[in-house]
């Protein structure tokens, strides 16, 4: 795991400095050990901490290429993650919603282009839905409930997921759909770049998943942090009296936070559609921003980037090089596991606000 | 509040009464009452709609073309599971009082919460080529069918098409091969047939779970098989894992004609998520694709096109449709079978099991019925209620399924034995396993 190590933030060389310190000691000791052949190859010593390392020393070509998937999948965690954390921010809500609102956004997209729509304009009709479930969303679920307790908002989140999973299939069908990425000009095909030795294969869907991730996510970051709505925003995060008392218009926030969301969701729709297809199981890959967000934490953008980038990683290097020791297939509770040990050192999130509450 | 209140007492009495209707007509004189449990909704929605529609049209097509099975009416229901094994027993119980003749679970998690039930409630289990393998052995399991074939019945097709193509069972010593499977008991059912046929013939046998939660999320499992270059491999999927599979190896220039799915990774959505580059893949299967066949034909006279089906037009004859086809096939010989036994016209669950039993469906039958040439031909027996009978390697062309070997009979000299033995396994471990007292047709 010394990828993901290589990507804590800087930190004043206290007791947690000193575990890792004390862990790559001995993981060193362990590699000069097994080089100097006092532990034998076969070994489970070996098998657990140095055969990998030697696997990946031995094949960098598939370690870059291991490092790539990592990346692209961390980039689309961090996008699903996004979602939940602008809303999260803006309404102290849990939006148990989102990972349904990525197939709902999806399948409006490929729903309406298969009814004879051509692609852009079904985009933008897309685009036009998210808006109005989230003005739907504000003024049914949202307005009434206001200053209820977070876990009432909570619970409705679930309403609204059975409504969309609903909606969807009454609308469009259960029956899965191709991803429509040719007609909206995503690149097909992929790049093999010969290096190390090998070669390495990138997707150029995943590149473009990566650049179009990465513009959305600095635009949004523009967005929160220089206008006149962003500052609305942050403040409603601090406190929704203080938002109110000032006048800013907790119903107008909130309709641009869910439709936020709402495109952040069908951003990644459709590049996840685009990886295998369009159907209700896509919903489930929601549920890998939940170690993202225990990362990152709930409130922060920047957490939820990088957070979504170290489980990527993570648990592709993981599953790979650590994975047949076990039988394989440990990459979905692996990402906890890795957003765990994170808070064994940093209780409050990769960029979460300390809490401090006095008694 | 008063308001919603009146309306949420107004749509629970809708809902009661709808419940109500519902159950009417089951209630009513002369009529054969055939539940399905079906999935058109949640992640496995892809390949479990064609396959409900598929079931649902070849038994009203009977309706409505010959006025039901013997001259009765079938009453056909449809329950929702989601492919969700508490929903689905739950659906069991809902139908349990309507007397069902059979019931078909269509989810190997449901059949094995359900055979327990089976023998104590005596509604018998057709469970079509999933399940619990070891429920082939009809002494153990009375109450359960899983014809045409097993799962294991299909590991060992799968071998023997490996085999015959790198040009006989000597060439694979060295190999290696690979299983890609869901993280569930459907998905591991192979595992045992393929470590035991790994040890006769020298194979190396390399496993690839893949977590529900992960099955549009492979880039670390084809990882894996980049590393490990088995030369084959064989694919125990469901839902979005499989065009997902398709997909990477696509994208991982796997040659697609070594990519073997079993017979429910072999839809249409499955393979046309791959695009051209699909082209190639291969799945066993044990019916045709297409709707050439006179009974296909009447499904679409009397169902499609006066609009009483709920598939698309051009949905009819695919694959995974068909495969319903040939359920409801199975399930209308089981209670035509037990029609002729009896002489009973409207029959009760315990005379469809000894219809189920005494199922023998030969080329000359499936004639008569409008289905030659369609599918397996199936022969069951008091003992073997699967019949381990024949299979062929269907390959997707670009656009369609296409028959691409001739029929393969599984080694059922080496499934066989394995079978029993894993059935009596799981009889000493259910303390107190009901013995079979049900005595056996003499001439089926």
């Amino acid at each position: 795991m010394s990828a993901t190590e290589a990507r804590e933030p800087p930190m004043r060389l206290t007791a947690t400095g000193w575990t890792l310190v004390a862990l790559a000691a001995a993981v060193a000791l362990l590699v000069v050990a097994s080089l100097s052949g006092l532990i034998a190859k076969g070994h489970p010593l070996d098998t657990l901490f140095v055969d990998p390392f030697r696997q990946m020393v031995d094949a960098p070509d598939l370690l870059v290429q291991t490092i790539w998937e990592g990346l692209v999948s961390g980039v689309l965690y961090a996008l699903i993650a996004l979602g939940f954390v602008l809303i999260f921010k803006a309404s102290g809500v849990f939006n148990f919603a989102q990972g349904i609102m990525v197939v709902f956004a999806a399948l409006t997209l490929v729903g309406l282009h298969e009814m004879g729509v051509p692609a852009l304009l079904a985009l933008v009709l897309a685009v036009g839905v998210m808006f109005v479930l989230a003005v739907g969303v504000e003024r049914f679920v949202l307005r009434p409930l206001v200053n209820q307790p977070d876990i009432i908002l909570f619970m409705a989140t679930f309403g609204i997921t059975y409504v969309l999973i609903g909606l969807g299939e009454l609308v469009f069908g259960g029956n899965p759909k191709q991803m429509i990425d040719e007609q909206l000009f995503l690149p097909k095909g992929a790049i093999e770049l010969k290096m190390l030795g090998g070669f390495v294969s990138l997707q150029k869907i995943d590149i473009a998943a990566a650049v179009i991730a990465a513009a959305m996510i600095a635009a949004l970051a523009f967005f929160f942090q220089h206008t006149r709505i962003g500052r609305a925003l942050r403040a409603v995060a601090d406190s929704h009296k203080a938002a109110l008392s000032v006048g800013i218009s907790l119903n107008q926030i909130w309709v641009i936070v869910w439709f936020t969301a709402g495109v952040v969701a069908l951003v990644t729709g459709i590049m996840w559609g685009a990886r295998s297809d369009v159907s209700f199981a896509l919903s489930t890959i929601a549920l890998k921003a939940l170690p993202v967000l225990i990362l990152g934490g709930f409130t922060s953008v920047p957490g939820a980037i990088v957070g979504g980038l170290i489980i990527g990683v993570g648990e592709k290097i993981g599953e790979f090089y650590w994975g047949p020791l076990v039988g394989g297939g440990i990459e979905s509770w692996l990402a906890y596991f890795i957003a765990l040990a994170f808070l064994l050192f940093r209780p409050q999130g990769l960029f979460g606000e300390k809490i401090i509450e006095r008694i | 509040m008063t308001g919603r209140t009146y309306v949420l007492g107004a749509s629970l009495a809708l809902c009661l009464a709808g419940t109500a209707l519902s159950a009417a007509p089951a209630a009513a004189q002369e009529s054969i009452y055939v539940p399905l449990l079906t999935y058109r909704t949640g992640p496995f929605a892809g390949s479990g709609i064609p396959i409900a529609d598929g079931m649902a049209d070849y038994l009203r097509m009977l309706n409505e073309r010959d006025g039901g099975i013997g001259g009765v009416k079938l009453v056909v229901e449809e329950c929702e599971t989601g492919y969700d094994t508490k929903k689905g027993v739950e659906c069991y119980e809902s139908v349990k009082g309507k007397n069902p003749v059979v019931v078909n679970p269509y989810s190997t998690g449901i059949t094995l919460q359900l055979i327990p039930k089976a023998a104590v409630d005596k509604i018998p289990i057709l469970s079509m080529s999933y399940g619990l393998s070891a429920s082939a052995d009809g002494n153990t399991f009375p109450w359960v069918f899983i014809p045409p074939v097993t799962y294991w019945d299909g590991a060992s097709v799968f071998i023997q098409h490996v085999a015959q193509t790198e040009g006989g069972f000597d060439k694979l010593k060295g190999k290696t091969i690979g299983l890609i499977h869901l993280d569930a008991p459907y998905g591991k059912e192979p595992i045992p047939v393929l470590e035991k046929l790994a040890q006769t013939y020298g194979f190396t046998l390399k496993l690839y779970p893949i977590a529900a939660q992960d099955m549009q999320n492979q880039s670390s499992t084809w990882l894996n098989i980049r590393r490990d270059r088995p030369n084959w491999i064989y694919i125990q999927g469901w839902g979005a894992m499989n065009p997902t599979a398709v997909k990477e190896a696509a994208k991982n220039n796997f040659p697609m004609d070594h990519l073997v799915g079993v017979w429910f990774a072999g839809g249409d959505d499955d393979a046309r998520g791959g695009g051209d580059q699909a082209k190639g893949y291969k799945a066993l299967n044990y019916h045709q694709a297409g709707t050439d066949f006179q009974a296909l034909k009447d499904i679409q006279k009397f169902i499609v096109d006066k609009g009483l089906s709920k598939a698309p037009k051009d949905k009819v004859g695919e694959n995974l449709y068909n495969r319903g086809v040939y359920n409801s096939m199975l399930i209308a010989e089981g209670i035509a079978n037990a029609q002729k036994i009896t002489g009973k016209k409207a029959v009760a669950p315990e005379d469809v099991r000894r219809g189920l039993e005494a199922m023998n469906i030969t080329e000359a039958r499936l004639k008569e019925l409008g289905l030659e040439g369609f599918g397996s031909t199936v022969k069951l027996s008091c003992e073997d209620h699967s019949g381990h009978n024949k299979v062929f390697i269907h390959q997707w062309d670009g656009a369609k399924w296409v028959k691409a070997s001739d029929w393969i009979a599984p080694q059922k000299d080496v499934v066989r034995p394995m079978l029993e033995a894993s059935a009596k396994e799981y009889a000493a471990s259910n303390a107190g396993w009901p013995k079979r007292t049900e005595p056996c047709e003499k001439s089926s």
